[in-house]
C-alpha cells in the first residue's frame, strides 16, 4: 500500500521572483515586461492603495456602503490581472472591485456598487465581467461555463475568476474546477489566500497543506505564488493564461497573501483573531514596498513620481464621488423594470402601483 | 396530427429548438450518450453532435453555474436536472444566480436558461425524486414556473420557455411521461407563458389545478356530471406567474371554486390561488374555496404514495362540499 500524500504535497513550492528586499531571485521566470510596464504595475498599485485609504475614510463617514477592504492584496489582485487581455471575462469576489476598474469599470460605478445602487453593477459595453459575487465560490460554477462557451465558440480568451481560502472548503469551488478540467475550458482559477476566511484561520479549512493542490484532485494544475511578489502572481497568470488558451486545461493560482484591514467595513474587528505582531510580519512583505525597491534599483521610480500618481488617484477620486453623489436614486420601478424582459401581470400592476407613488 | 406521449413531445420540442438555434445546449447528467434516463434527450447527441448534447460530471449545482457562465457567451443552455428532487443541490445557482442575473446587472445581462426536470408522485420512486417543489421555486422572484399536462401542452410551453430571454423552471410529471398519448402537430409552434388553459368547460364549479392532478380532476369531473355537477377545469400550465385573468373569469362564472395540488397543503401554489381569488372575486363566491392537497409530511415513502399522494376521490368529495355549501 502506497501513501503519496507527502510526497505530492512536499511539490507544491511558493512560486516567487522578487524577495522582500526587491531582489531578483528567479531569473529564469522574469516575465518579459517593458519598463513602461513595470512603472505601469506600480502606478495602479499605488493608486489602488490610495483607493482602498480613502474608501475606508468615505466609508467611516458614510458616505460610502459595503466595502471590503484591499490593502495588502495589490500584487494578487493587480499582478493577475495584467495579465489579461481587454475581451478577457472577470467573475469576481466582493473584495475584487480593484481588477473590475482596471479591467474598465468606472471609479464612480465602483463607488454606487458600494453604496448599494445598480448602476454599480452595470458592467459598461465592452467590460467583460460580472458583478462581484456575494455568495462565496458561485462565481466558480460560473466560470467554468464561461470557460467552456469561450473555448466553443474558438475565442482566444479566457475567463478569470477570484476566491480567498474560505472559498476552497465550498463544493462549487470543486465543482468549478472539476467541470473546467472535464471541458479543458478556457479558465483561470485565483485563490487569494490571505489567510483568514473572515476571522477563521487557514489551518482551520483544510487538512491540506496547501490550496494549490487541491488542482490535483480535479485533474487541472495548480502552482502556488507569493502573492505579495507582483511579477511572480504576474508571470504565473500569464502561463496559465497562455496555457487555457492553448488548450492546455485551466489551471489554479493560490497566490499567499495578506489583508491588511478588516474583513469587511461592516464591523469586522481584525484584532479579535489576528495579532499585531502577524501583521507587522506581513507588512514587512507588502507588494508595494518590495516593487518599489525593485524598480528603484533600476532608476524606474522615483518619490516624485509616486506622489504624481497619488495626487492623481485623490483627483480622480474625488471627482468619481462627487459624480456618485450626483447620480439619480433608484426607484422601485427601476428595480421591477429589471425582473424580466417583458413583465407579467403581478409585476405589471406593481409597477402601475409604485409609479402613481413615486409620481406623488 | 401524430400522437406522441409526453415525453415524446418534448424530445420533439428539443430537436425542434436545437434546429431552429444554434445557440441551444441541452446537457446534464445521462443526457448524451444514454439519451437521457427517460429517454428524454434520445438520439439528440447523434444528431446535433457532442458540442450540443453533452454530460455532465455529476453536480447540480455544477450544472447550474455551466449554464449560466454559458448564458454569458450568448448561449441558451436547456440543462437537464435528473430529479427535481436534487434541486436543493442547486437552489444557489438557480434562485440566487439565475434568477436575478437581469435584476442584480441593472437590465444588462440575462439568463435564458431552460431547466428541465422529472418530478412527480406515482411512480414508486425512492426519497427526492417526486417531491412537488414548485412552489419553493415560485416563491423566487425572477423564474417562471412551467408545468404542462399534455403532449400538445408539453412541446408548445417548453419551445417557448427555450425561446424566453429569462429563466424557466419546466417541469416534466414522470406519471404523465408515457401514460396516454395526444395529438402534436409537427414542427414548430408556441404556447404562450403565463396561460392558463380550460381543459373542460362547466358552469357549476371551477377547479383550478395543474400537472398530473389535472387529469385526476377531468376523471372528476366525469363522475360528477353524472350527478348533474358541470365542472370546468382550468389548467394553470405555468404555476408562476398565474394567469390570474383566466381564473377570475372562470370563478365569475361557475361562482364555486375547489383549487387542486399534488403538493403539500402549506403555503405553494393553491395557497396563491385561494389568495387571489378572495382578494379580487370574494363578492362572486357562493362558498369558501377548498383545496386539495396532499398531507404536510415529507413525500411519502413509496410505498404510502397512493394513499399519501390527492386523488379523485378527495377531488369529489370537496367539489360536493362547495356544491352544498
Amino acid at each position: 500500500m502506497k501513501h503519496v500524500l507527502e510526497s505530492v504535497e512536499s511539490q507544491f513550492e511558493m512560486f516567487q521572483i522578487l524577495n522582500e528586499d526587491g531582489k531578483i531571485i528567479n531569473k529564469d521566470d522574469m516575465p518579459d515586461l517593458s519598463d513602461d510596464e513595470l512603472k505601469e504595475l506600480m502606478r495602479r498599485m499605488v493608486y489602488t492603495r490610495i483607493l482602498d485609504q480613502r474608501s475606508i475614510a468615505l466609508n467611516r463617514q458614510g458616505r460610502l456602503g459595503f466595502y471590503a477592504p484591499t490593502a495588502g492584496q495589490e500584487a494578487s489582485q493587480l499582478g493577475s490581472h495584467f495579465a489579461l487581455e481587454k475581451d478577457d471575462f472577470i467573475l469576481p469576489g466582493y473584495r475584487d472591485v480593484p481588477q473590475l476598474i482596471w479591467h474598465g469599470l468606472p471609479l464612480y460605478q465602483a463607488f454606487l456598487f458600494s453604496k448599494g445602487h445598480f448602476h454599480g453593477n452595470q458592467m459598461p459595453e465592452g467590460v467583460n465581467a460580472l458583478p462581484p459575487q456575494i455568495i462565496i465560490g458561485a462565481q466558480y460554477v460560473q466560470a467554468a461555463g464561461v470557460g467552456l462557451g469561450l473555448k466553443m465558440r474558438g475565442k482566444k480568451n479566457v475567463a478569470i475568476t477570484y476566491t480567498g481560502d474560505g472559498g476552497t472548503s465550498q463544493g462549487d469551488f470543486y465543482e468549478g474546477i472539476n467541470f473546467a478540467g472535464a471541458y479543458g475550458a478556457h479558465n483561470i482559477f485565483i485563490v487569494q489566500n490571505n489567510g483568514f476566511a473572515i476571522s477563521v484561520p487557514r489551518e482551520k479549512q483544510t487538512a491540506a497543506k496547501t490550496l494549490a493542490q487541491k488542482a490535483i484532485a480535479a485533474g487541472i494544475e495548480g502552482i502556488q505564488v507569493d502573492g505579495m511578489d507582483v511579477l511572480a502572481v504576474y508571470a504565473a497568470t500569464k502561463h496559465a493564461r497562455e496555457r487555457a488558451i492553448a488548450g492546455e486545461g485551466p489551471m489554479l493560482i493560490e497566490t499567499i497573501t495578506y489583508r491588511y484591514g478588516p474583513h469587511t467595513m461592516a464591523g469586522d474587528d481584525p484584532t479579535r483573531y489576528r495579532s499585531t505582531d502577524l501583521d507587522s510580519e506581513w507588512e514587512k512583505k507588502d507588494p508595494l514596498v518590495r516593487f518599489r525597491k525593485f524598480l528603484e534599483g533600476k532608476k524606474l521610480w522615483s518619490e516624485e513620481e509616486e506622489n504624481k500618481v497619488i495626487e492623481q488617484a485623490k483627483d480622480d477620486i474625488k471627482a468619481a464621488i462627487k459624480k456618485t453623489d450626483q447620480h439619480p436614486k433608484q426607484k422601485v420601478t427601476d428595480l421591477i423594470s429589471f425582473m424580466f424582459e417583458t413583465l407579467p401581470n403581478n409585476l405589471q400592476e406593481q409597477m402601475e402601483e409604485y409609479k402613481a407613488k413615486e409620481s406623488k | 396530427m401524430a400522437q406522441m406521449t409526453m415525453i415524446q413531445a418534448i424530445t420533439d420540442a428539443l430537436r425542434v429548438e436545437l434546429k431552429n438555434d444554434e445557440n441551444v445546449l441541452v446537457f446534464g447528467e445521462d443526457v448524451g450518450q444514454n439519451g437521457g434516463v427517460f429517454r428524454a434527450t434520445e438520439g439528440l447527441q447523434k444528431e446535433f453532435g457532442e458540442e450540443r448534447v453533452f454530460d455532465t460530471p455529476l453536480a447540480e449545482s455544477g450544472i447550474g453555474g455551466l449554464a449560466i457562465g454559458l448564458a454569458m457567451e450568448g448561449y441558451r443552455p436547456v440543462p437537464e436536472i435528473q430529479f427535481f428532487g436534487f434541486v436543493y443541490e442547486v437552489i444557489d445557482s438557480i434562485s440566487g444566480q439565475m434568477a436575478r442575473m437581469r435584476y442584480r446587472s441593472g437590465g444588462t445581462k440575462n439568463a435564458p436558461i431552460t431547466i428541465r426536470s422529472p418530478f412527480g408522485g406515482g411512480v414508486h420512486t425512492p426519497e427526492l425524486h417526486a417531491d412537488s417543489l414548485e412552489g419553493l421555486m415560485a416563491q423566487q422572484p425572477g423564474l417562471k414556473v412551467v408545468i404542462p399536462s399534455t403532449p400538445y401542452d408539453a412541446k408548445g410551453l417548453l419551445i417557448s420557455a427555450i425561446r424566453d430571454n429569462d429563466p424557466v423552471i419546466y417541469l416534466e410529471h414522470m406519471k404523465l411521461y408515457r401514460s396516454f398519448r395526444g395529438e402534436v402537430p409537427e414542427g414548430e409552434y408556441t404556447i404562450e407563458l403565463g396561460k392558463a388553459d380550460v381543459k373542460r368547460e362547466g358552469k357549476d364549479v371551477t377547479i383550478v389545478t395543474y400537472g398530473a392532478m389535472v387529469h385526476a380532476s377531468l376523471k372528476a369531473a366525469e363522475e360528477l356530471e353524472k350527478n348533474g355537477v358541470d365542472v370546468e377545469v382550468v389548467d394553470l400550465r405555468t404555476v408562476s406567474p398565474l394567469d390570474i385573468d383566466t381564473i377570475l373569469e372562470s370563478v365569475k362564472k361557475t361562482n364555486r371554486v375547489v383549487v387542486v395540488q399534488e403538493a403539500q397543503r402549506q403555503a405553494g401554489i393553491a395557497a396563491n390561488v385561494v389568495a387571489e381569488i378572495q382578494e379580487r372575486a370574494i363578492l362572486h363566491l357562493e362558498a369558501p374555496v377548498l383545496r386539495v392537497a396532499a398531507p404536510d409530511t415529507v413525500y411519502a415513502f413509496s410505498e404510502a404514495e397512493e394513499v399519501w399522494l390527492p386523488n379523485y376521490n378527495d377531488i369529489i368529495e370537496k367539489v360536493n362540499t362547495v356544491m352544498n355549501f
